[in-house]
């Protein structure tokens, strides 16, 4: 009965792949180059001797750790691509493998000039936004109190002639002093500032209610959209002066201001005086803009020139991770010096693999060869279907309802059949289907080009 | 009607007590434990979490570590499937997940008065509070002089504010006052919290009741243990317990009298499902006694999950995602600090 079974011709995807429990004895030298030809060739599965120890019980942990960090720092690098804006190359620069060794001190250098150039760029980039904000809190505050000096000062001279101060101060200016003047000065007196302007109205009521109504809120939106230099968001903003009087009030203000995160910045009452600090705030960004493109510029060279080799780095990381975990799950012998595995493989592809196993060791220049023999099984093997580009597809969609045991009739090569029908039946519109079918040949047209870009996964069904 | 919750439950609650019925399948078990207590450095403790529900978290973090990243960005994990269920809750489910909240907003605010007081940084403060507790204008507590003033300006606001009622003095804000606050305000919390909870009546109600009356007679005997001693009054102390509970009224009568630990545990041990846990303890021994309170408390959060159709999961489900990050911090303290051999004093298994 036996050996009617086996002389009947081969079904192909009818029935899944006849396996066969294989074993491998690898000396410790070609492991590493046996493991990953083997994973190009993608037809031995493994099974985990190792089942039982936790993951750092295992022998390649730190391998395994490595190679985690270096995808942390790759991950790093295409956040920071990503942030300043460049468009990945389409046609990588394709050089030939670098060790891992090698890339990992080149990522570490890397690393740490991202982050060395972030830091600098960092300062600079906060005290333009300070001057940015301070311009604009010139302008527009300059307005209100142009408007308000004239009723302030009539008040002024009024409690000039009431109060009998001890200190001397300017005769240009009133007696009006700005919040950064000297300690109890009665009088009217104003801090201006730059707030966000979700937070204005919260910020309102709170002043209100801290010095219980005393005091005057004046808002003015500032336009556009500035970045915070704490917080580097881009957020719209909304230009304040307050009016109070008294020291108690000064300080509560501040505090509140400082707890809010707006920005206070001093505006002199002479406008003269605005309009000269204006002209020197103005070039002192200017130049801060010379310099803040200079280095915006040196980053981005040093982006785009780790841009051109991401895509190859990543996935030759993941590679060696994917190797470094297979030899995991191998039995590491110390006393014979050699990894000991098990899995199995389809009856076909043993000629291949053996030969891959050659190559792998004639590589690695070892004196030993890797011995390579089958076994029996107890359990019931994996079941693997060889399908091709179009099979595959309906493969995948049967084997999400539940994978066919070993050697079981495989439903999927009904629904090579039935599913186009079924969905034809489903839409039954001559129209549509024709729009579909258009839509489906120029996705096959373009096959070639279309799967080498990032958006691979959807054009696959 | 109580017992045909399963007719109308699913209607608004479903999706969500689905999603909570899976965060509490990742949580982790006594073999990651094992595990974890059997590593050497952080980065093996980071690479162990990495293949639990942590790892996207986790991931990103450069080589050294610290315990306060790891606490960190777990606390941050579950800071992001609180506001993902809050998101798609509706009345009443979303204002029993903000009651949840309401005591670590309690939390934050003691923590920026008190700091204040000490002369701390706003900034600084303001990166030690509980992500769950924080609300907007949380920073101008610091502008505070006495609790009058903190009422005005901003707890009116708040969700707390109903629980100022009790406490507005005009007293300046001390040391002592500040714990009275924040033992008042918590007292008022979960009175108002019970009563929701029966308002929602049903299984809700009665397994609320259950975890709440627990609560409050911990807290009650928290109160006594640690103002034995001090110059909190008996009847101040009496104040602060509050009225529900399995020790309500004659059980507080007596701990209101205790002096020491002996009389405290001679109190509760009148009280059956409380003197399983003082009868752990030795006597004159109390620094086990946190760790006997959050094992029951833990046994009886995983019994909530025995009965569907109720608001009770969510509520275990944050209180066992605490536990299991105190249970990190812990591990995480111990290992960072080569006392290995103290790591089991103070992890409470969840499963």
């Amino acid at each position: 009965m036996e050996k009617f079974v086996d002389n009947l011709s081969p079904m192909d995807l009818m029935r899944s792949e006849k396996m066969k429990l294989v074993q491998l004895i690898i000396p410790v030298e070609s492991a590493h180059r046996a493991v990953s030809y083997l994973g190009e060739l993608g037809l031995l599965q493994f099974r985990d001797l190792n089942a039982e120890k936790s993951p750092f019980q295992r022998t390649f942990v730190n391998q395994v750790k490595r190679c985690g960090e270096m995808s942390r720092k790759l991950r790093f690098f295409k956040d920071q691509i990503i942030k300043a804006g460049i468009l990945s190359s389409i046609h990588p620069v394709v050089e030939p493998d670098v060790e891992l060794e090698e890339l990992e001190i080149q990522l570490a250098e890397h690393e740490h000039e991202l982050i060395e150039m972030n830091s600098n760029s960092e300062k600079l980039r906060q005290t333009y936004n300070e001057l940015l904000e301070f311009k604009i809190v010139l302008i527009k505050a300059g307005s209100f109190l142009v408007s308000s000096d004239n009723h302030t000062v009539a008040e002024e001279r009024e409690l000039s002639e009431n109060v009998h101060s001890n200190h001397s101060y300017d005769e240009a200016s009133s007696l009006i002093e700005q919040e950064m003047g000297t300690a109890d000065q009665p009088g009217l007196r104003f801090i201006s500032g730059i707030i966000c302007k979700s937070k204005a109205l919260r910020f309102e009521r709170m002043l209100f209610r801290a010095t219980r109504g005393n005091m005057l809120f004046n808002q003015a939106p500032a336009g556009e959209e500035i970045m915070d230099p704490l917080s580097a968001v881009k957020a719209e903003k909304t230009v304040f002066v307050v009016f109070f009087s008294g020291e108690q009030a000064r300080k509560k203000i501040l505090k509140i201001c400082e707890a809010f995160g707006a920005n206070c910045y001093p505006v002199p009452e002479d406008f003269s005086k605005q309009r000269q600090i204006t002209r020197e705030v103005s070039s002192r960004l200017s130049e801060l803009e010379v310099t803040l493109d200079a280095g915006i510029r040196h980053q981005n060279k040093a982006l785009t020139s780790i841009g051109y080799h991401l895509t190859q780095w990543m996935s030759m990381v993941r590679r060696e991770k994917a190797v470094y975990d297979t030899l995991n799950m191998l039995n590491f012998d110390v006393t014979k010096k050699c990894l000991v595995g098990e899995g199995w493989c389809p009856v076909f592809a043993k000629a291949k693999i053996q030969d891959a196993l050659q190559r792998a060791t004639v590589d690695s220049n070892s004196q030993v060869g890797i011995i390579f023999h089958v076994m029996d099984a107890v359990e019931s093997p994996p079941t693997y279907f060889r399908t091709n580009h179009f099979t595959n597809a309906y493969q995948e969609i049967v084997d999400a309802y539940g994978v066919a045991r070993y050697q079981e009739a495989n439903p999927a090569v009904y629904t090579v059949i039935t599913f186009p029908f079924l969905f034809a039946v489903m839409f039954g519109d001559w129209g549509h289907g024709i729009c579909l079918l258009l839509g489906a040949l120029v996705l096959i047209a373009r096959e070639s080009r279309l799967s080498t870009q990032a958006c691979v996964q959807t054009y696959h069904v | 009607m109580y017992g045909f919750e399963a007719m109308t439950f699913n209607i608004h609650g479903g999706y969500l007590e689905a999603i909570v019925r899976g965060h509490r399948a990742g949580l982790l078990t006594a073999a990651d434990y094992n595990n974890l207590c059997q590593c050497e450095t952080l980065d093996d403790i980071k690479m162990h979490l990495s293949a639990t529900e942590y790892g996207p978290y986790l991931q990103n973090e450069p080589s050294p570590l610290h315990t306060t990243t790891i606490v960190e960005k777990c606390t941050l994990k579950l800071v992001d499937e609180y506001k993902h269920m809050l998101c798609q809750a509706t009345e009443p489910l979303s204002t029993f997940l903000e009651y949840i909240t309401y005591g670590h907003m309690i939390d934050n605010v003691v923590l920026i008065v008190t700091g204040t007081l000490h002369e701390r940084d706003v900034q600084e403060l303001l990166e030690k509070c509980h992500p769950l507790g924080m609300f907007d204008s949380i920073a101008t507590l610091a502008v505070a002089q006495n609790m009058r003033e903190l009422y005005r300006l901003f707890l009116v606001d708040t969700p707390l504010a109903p629980y100022f009622s009790e406490c507005i003095t005009s007293e300046d804000l001390d040391d002592m006052n500040i714990e009275i606050m924040r033992n008042t305000l918590y007292k008022a919390y979960l009175e108002d919290f019970y009563k929701f909870c029966q308002k929602l009546g049903g299984a809700t109600a009665e397994i609320m009741s259950d975890l709440l009356a627990f609560e409050a007679d911990r807290r009650a005997v928290n109160i006594t243990i640690n103002s034995i001693g001090t110059e909190l009054t008996r009847d101040d102390r009496r104040k602060l317990y509050s009225n529900f509970g399995l020790l309500y009224p004659y059980g507080h009568e007596e701990l209101a009298v205790c002096e020491d630990i002996d009389q405290v545990r001679g109190a509760m041990e009148k009280y059956p499902p409380y003197q399983s846990i003082f009868s752990k303890l030795s006597y004159g021994e109390s620094q086990m006694l946190d760790k006997a309170f959050y094992e029951e408390e833990v046994k009886r959060l995983c019994l909530a999950f025995e009965q569907q159709f109720h608001y009770g999961v969510f509520f275990a489900y944050m209180r066992l995602r605490e536990q299991e990050i105190r249970n990190l911090m812990w591990i995480s303290e111990c290992v960072a600090q080569n006392q290995k051999s103290r790591v089991h004093d103070s992890v409470v298994f969840i499963f």
